[in-house]
């Protein structure tokens, strides 16, 4: 519908550069430089190698969406920026680039929270996310429970990692397997060939007197790291398929049982999956499993829309527009620990988008 | 003509209009930690004083350090994306080579700035718009021979009386020299360089300790 908000979305919190174009909840661009490669030899993104990347890829990622979305950047209806939570000279560069592009074009900005762009992408693969909607978020930088109840304005969180994120998990687990960086699809590859019932890793925070939501994959990877060293200490082959394929049970066990159970104990009957580790196959798999026999329907974007891209936070500065949320003020800063239950970033009540701040003046009449 | 200059490569976040005869609005604040929340404002600020509108620019003048880089991305990015969104040149020039123009002095000279981690960004100049070396990067101690002898200015040289007994001000660069000095060159038809970063670094990372190869790849 050509009446439903124009947005482009700017995402750098970690190592992809993300320019992505939506109308409402239609996906017309999604562009991704990424400098992934770059940290492949450090075995982890490194955030200065991630911010200089930034700088050079926004242009040109910028001019690719807007061509592949075949829209004039003059016909936008607001300009969406990842203002946190991820690493903090990273996404600088975004909201600078972000806040500079609105201002020049004379269109409203609006900074959103990276965690609610990962759900609020689903909509660009299934419709309009149902309210409330439980949401999985599970990469390299983030494994949480969220409950979302309004995406523009109501995410509360349910559990989260205590210690390494689900994604971290699977890149250290791989450089001890050396299986190279990123870890999550090639552990994925391995696992498919490999018995996942083969070892016995520990399921983190699963007693009965742990925390019903949170999650701690610190133990499983030390358990596994120590299964693989004692192997080779006593000259043993590592198993690296039935490894990859044991260790990859236990993350997406507790993962889709915590979140299945989520998901009854509130009454909710969406369970949505997002994150780089969304694209786990077994973690798909199971999850769509144990979701239909607890009668929830799971919905899981496609693998791209999953990792860090600039169409998630353009489908949630859509969902900013559609719901006449505020737009954020000039002064935006880049927040690395913005907390999930600031979906956006609002301006602190008077009217900026189109007007000086001194002179008033409406700068595109 | 209408140049819009900026700097974020100093703990100064300034940004001028130029006209191509003067300078007809500028705006200097100093915060080192808040490069990102104050430059837009204060583009907004420049432009309302001088009444004038982002669509007048015909072009953005960007400092482009050596400086400290999360600070210098941020000047950066954004005359970047002014330049994409305005459909005009973006324009370089080295953010010591703005503070030589605005020490105005005739005789040799040293510009030093604040490089951290004890270190100066650092460049000789003949006079206030002949730079005779490379933009580097140094410990203080280090380079005490190379600018013997001759006043210095920056925060850098303010930093380190030791080696730049003769340091004065400006302590930092300021949009309007750069503007003037962008203005004079491009008069002249001079090119200026292109808008990326001087880092003079590499990025700091650790290569972890891989484990010894013994499964197959
Ligand atoms: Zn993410």
């Amino acid at each position: 519908m050509a009446d439903e908000p124009l947005v482009l979305g700017i995402e750098t919190s970690c190592d992809e550069t993300g320019v992505g174009v939506v109308r409402g909840t239609t996906l017309l661009a999604d562009a991704v430089a990424s400098s992934v490669d770059e940290h492949a030899r450090f075995g982890g993104v490194v955030p200065e190698v991630a911010s200089r990347a930034h700088l050079e890829a926004m242009v040109p990622t910028i001019d690719r969406a807007l061509k592949e979305a075949g829209v004039s950047a003059r016909d936008l209806d607001g300009i969406a920026v990842t203002a946190g939570p991820g690493l903090a000279g990273a996404l600088l560069v975004g909201v600078s680039a972000a806040k500079a592009y609105a201002y020049a074009l004379g269109k409203p900005l609006y900074g959103v929270n990276h965690l609610a762009s990962h759900i609020c992408v689903d909509q660009l693969e299934h419709g309009p996310l149902p309210e409330p909607t439980m949401a999985l978020l599970v990469s390299g930088g983030h494994s949480s429970l969220l409950l979302s109840a309004d995406i523009t304005s109501d995410v509360r969180p349910m559990g989260a990692t205590i210690d390494d994120a689900a994604g971290e998990a699977f890149d250290k687990i791989a450089r001890v397997l050396n299986l190279g960086f990123p870890g999550g699809p090639v552990i994925d590859r391995y696992a498919r060939e490999g018995d996942p019932t083969a070892i016995a890793f520990p399921r983190g925070l699963t007693g009965p007197r742990d925390p019903v939501y949170d999650f701690s994959f610190s133990g499983l990877k030390t358990a596994v790291a120590r299964w693989i060293e004692a192997k080779r200490a006593a000259g043993e082959e590592v198993p690296v398929r039935d490894v990859a394929a044991s260790f990859q049970e236990a993350v997406v066990d507790v993962l889709t049982r915590k979140a299945v159970r989520a998901c009854k104990d509130q009454g909710v009957d969406h369970l949505m999956i997002g994150g780089g580790v969304a694209a786990n196959s077994r973690l798909r798999a199971l999850a769509q499993e144990r979701c239909e026999a607890a009668g929830i329907r799971l919905r899981v974007p496609r693998p791209k829309l999953c990792t860090d891209n600039g169409a998630m936070v353009a489908a949630l500065g859509a969902e900013m527009v559609a719901r006449d949320r505020a737009a954020s003020d000039w002064d935006l800063s880049a927040d690395s620990s913005l907390p999930v239950t600031d979906p956006h970033v609002p301006g602190r009540g008077h009217t900026h988008d189109h007007v000086h701040e001194v002179s008033k003046e409406n700068l595109y009449s | 003509m209408l140049l819009l200059a900026l700097d974020t490569a100093t703990p100064a976040v300034t940004v001028a209009l130029h006209d191509g005869t003067d300078v007809i609005a500028s705006s200097s604040q100093v915060d080192a930690r808040r490069h990102g929340e104050l430059l837009l404002p204060a583009v907004d600020r420049v432009l309302a004083e001088a009444g004038l509108r982002l669509d007048a620019v015909t072009g953005v003048v960007a400092g482009i350090g050596p400086g400290p880089y999360t600070g210098l991305r941020v000047g950066l990015m954004t005359a970047d994306t002014f330049g994409l969104a305005l459909g005009v040149p973006v324009h370089g020039v080295c953010t010591l080579d703005g503070l030589a123009y605005a020490a105005d002095l005739e005789g040799p000279f040293v510009v030093a700035t604040d490089a951290r981690r004890k270190e100066v960004y650092w460049a000789r100049y003949a006079d206030s718009r002949t730079r005779l070396t490379d933009p580097a990067v140094d410990r203080p101690a280090d380079i005490a021979q190379q600018v013997a002898g001759v006043p210095a200015v920056g925060a850098g040289a303010l930093l380190y009386p030791d080696t730049f007994p003769r340091a004065h001000e400006p302590e930092h660069v300021s949009a309007a020299a750069l503007a003037c000095l962008a203005a004079e060159k491009l008069a002249a038809g001079e090119e200026l360089p292109a808008p990326r970063p001087l880092y003079l670094r590499r990025p700091d990372a650790q290569v972890p300790k891989n484990y010894k190869v013994v499964t197959p790849k």
